[in-house]
């Protein structure tokens, strides 16, 4: 083994250690955890598992967290795609100014927004609801979206378009059957980078649900404040939440260096 | 070549309606609480700067913002080499590299008010891995609740912890797009690894380094509830950092006028440091 090949394996054990943590504490007892330190949990439990799998209150706030980032989803590339040819195909009016303006909304801290967006969605009826936060999301994520499908549009040769044209397509026959396809891989890498930033943020997703709609991360913070301090079901919920940011970054793990370089190296 | 195609605003309107409308219309509320004073039932009256004057002298302004940099400065300073030097050490082809980047990614993926839960259990004095420890192994006298300095080293090992790894993939990304000829010249020159690394592989991070100093300058300066959930602002208000300040202003006291002042302060600080950062790395590619 190289020497050099030390300086990932200790950073990736500082990585993991925090995670090993929440992991080895949901399956703790309530009693292990606060009467002391353990290292491997002694009493192994899956009494917090339980809980969140039986009471609705817990397992809807993932569904509701799962329907809303996926509806992020599907409208950012939606709209997103469109776009990002324009963008990497077309000179008008205003492109410029456009695009930057597009990337300054990655700048606005949430903070800044959260009360009034709760007023605007209030507003026109859909506080509460998955849509709501679906569409909040994408004030950060198209313009994501955007920038980094134009990356991987920007290596696509403009001749596939001339030609195609040149044999009769149509364009939208063109973009769906042939251009997309060539660029699958920049698409999976922006549907995964949506899917990241809208499962991850939870400021806005919070304020902009009560009831019916809400996430994950405020029914832990419900119990973090109601039921004293149980430390077991947070590390359990929070190890939950774990798993489909590690099952999506799985489908993308060929491309996710390139991906995060927005396609352009 | 890129053709002139007036059309092509077509296919990006949708994109500038949904944007729009979640950029411009709360963007107005605040430009109009900020300069406007409420007793609440929806009276409004004609404030002027007022507000803005007084945000602009205010010490807890200051120093909020004074923590805000200093957080900012640390992050970068230590994210930025360390992703470098990492993306360095890895291996470049075989099974390892989907596995290395597929645990470096993880903790991106891990929602934000997760990892301040994940990083309070991990530090609490006596049951937590890293606070137990530092007390009882290493015998350091270490308390995030009570002492501002173990509060601060927290916060920035817990943000070195999230984000080093987007610095690493973009550093890495950059590397593995340098052609092998590259380096076999230099070894045919003779080139050291310092030089190898000043002339063939630093220009060729350039880009993306950019991309990754911005991006860190960006969601470090308006980084909200890892620190929330993790230290609340405290012992007192040293971990107070600015978007806390201005969520405590804003829905903690209610005082819409000041905090909205504060929000357009702070969102044009923001834009003006990213330009500056980005005119000066994008400079030499210029002339």
């Amino acid at each position: 083994m190289q020497k050099r090949s030390l300086v990932p394996i200790l950073y990736i054990f500082f990585l993991m250690l925090p995670i090993y943590w929440l992991v080895a504490m949901s399956f703790k007892t309530t009693n292990e955890i606060l009467s002391g330190f353990s290292l491997f949990p002694q009493t192994f439990t899956l009494e917090a598992y339980v809980t969140i799998f039986t009471d609705p209150s817990w397992y809807w706030g993932y569904i509701n967290s799962i329907i809303y980032v996926s509806l992020n989803t599907l409208i950012s590339i939606a709209v997103a795609l469109p776009a990002a040819y324009a963008f990497s195909r077309y000179r008008f009016l205003g492109d410029k100014q456009l695009f930057f303006w597009l990337l300054t909304n990655r700048m606005a801290p949430a903070a800044v927004f959260a009360l009034p967006f709760f007023q605007l969605y209030s507003a026109v009826g859909l506080f509460d609801t998955h849509l709501a936060v679906a569409l909040a999301h994408c004030l950060f994520n198209i313009p994501l979206a955007v920038w980094i499908l134009e990356g991987f549009m920007g290596g696509v040769p403009k001749e596939l378009d001339e030609t195609a044209y040149v044999d009769g397509y149509s364009f939208p026959r063109f973009f769906l059957t042939i251009f997309i396809p060539t660029i699958k891989a920049g698409v999976g890498v922006a549907a995964f980078f949506c899917f990241m930033f809208s499962w991850v943020e939870l400021l806005l997703a919070k304020t902009l649900t009560a009831v019916a709609a809400k996430p994950i991360a405020a029914t832990m913070t419900k119990t973090a404040s109601s039921a004293g301090y149980e430390l077991g079901l947070l590390a359990a919920a929070g190890t939950l939440t774990i798993i489909p940011g590690a099952i999506v970054i799985y489908f993308v793990r060929n491309y996710i260096a390139k991906g995060f370089a927005m396609g352009r190296v | 070549m890129k053709t002139e195609n007036q059309k092509a605003w077509f296919f990006v309107a949708p994109v500038l309606i949904l944007v729009a409308f979640n950029a411009i219309i709360p963007m107005m509320t605040v430009v109009n609480y900020s300069v406007q004073e409420t007793f609440g039932d929806n009276l409004f009256f004609w404030e002027g700067v007022t507000w803005f004057e007084q945000i602009l002298r205010s010490e807890r302004f200051h120093a909020a913002l004074g923590r805000q940099f200093f957080f900012t400065f640390m992050i970068l300073i230590i994210e930025i080499p360390l992703g470098i030097a990492i993306a360095l050490s890895m291996p470049r082809k075989g099974f390892w590299v989907p596995v290395c980047l597929v645990l470096m990614a993880l903790p991106m993926l891990i929602p934000w008010n997760v990892v301040g839960a994940m990083w309070n259990i991990f530090a609490l004095p006596d049951i937590g891995l890293l606070g137990y420890f530092l007390n009882h192994v290493l015998g350091i006298n270490y308390d995030m609740t009570q002492d501002p300095v173990a509060a601060w080293v927290t916060i920035i090992t817990m943000d070195v912890w999230h984000w080093t790894s987007l610095v690493v993939l973009l550093a890495y990304a950059g590397l593995v797009s340098i052609p092998d000829a590259y380096y076999q010249a230099a070894k045919i020159d003779g080139a050291s690894n310092w030089s190898v690394f000043r002339f063939i592989q630093l220009p060729k991070m350039k880009s993306v380094l950019t991309i990754a100093i911005l991006l860190r300058f960006m969601d470090s300066f308006n980084i909200y509830t890892e620190p929330f959930v993790l230290t609340g602002g405290g012992p007192g208000n040293s971990t107070t950092l600015l978007s806390i300040d201005l969520v405590k202003i804003a829905l903690g006291q209610f005082d819409l006028g000041p905090a909205a002042a504060m929000s357009l302060i702070y969102f044009a600080i923001t834009l003006f440091v990213s330009w500056l950062f980005y005119t000066l790395m994008t400079k030499d590619d210029l002339n």
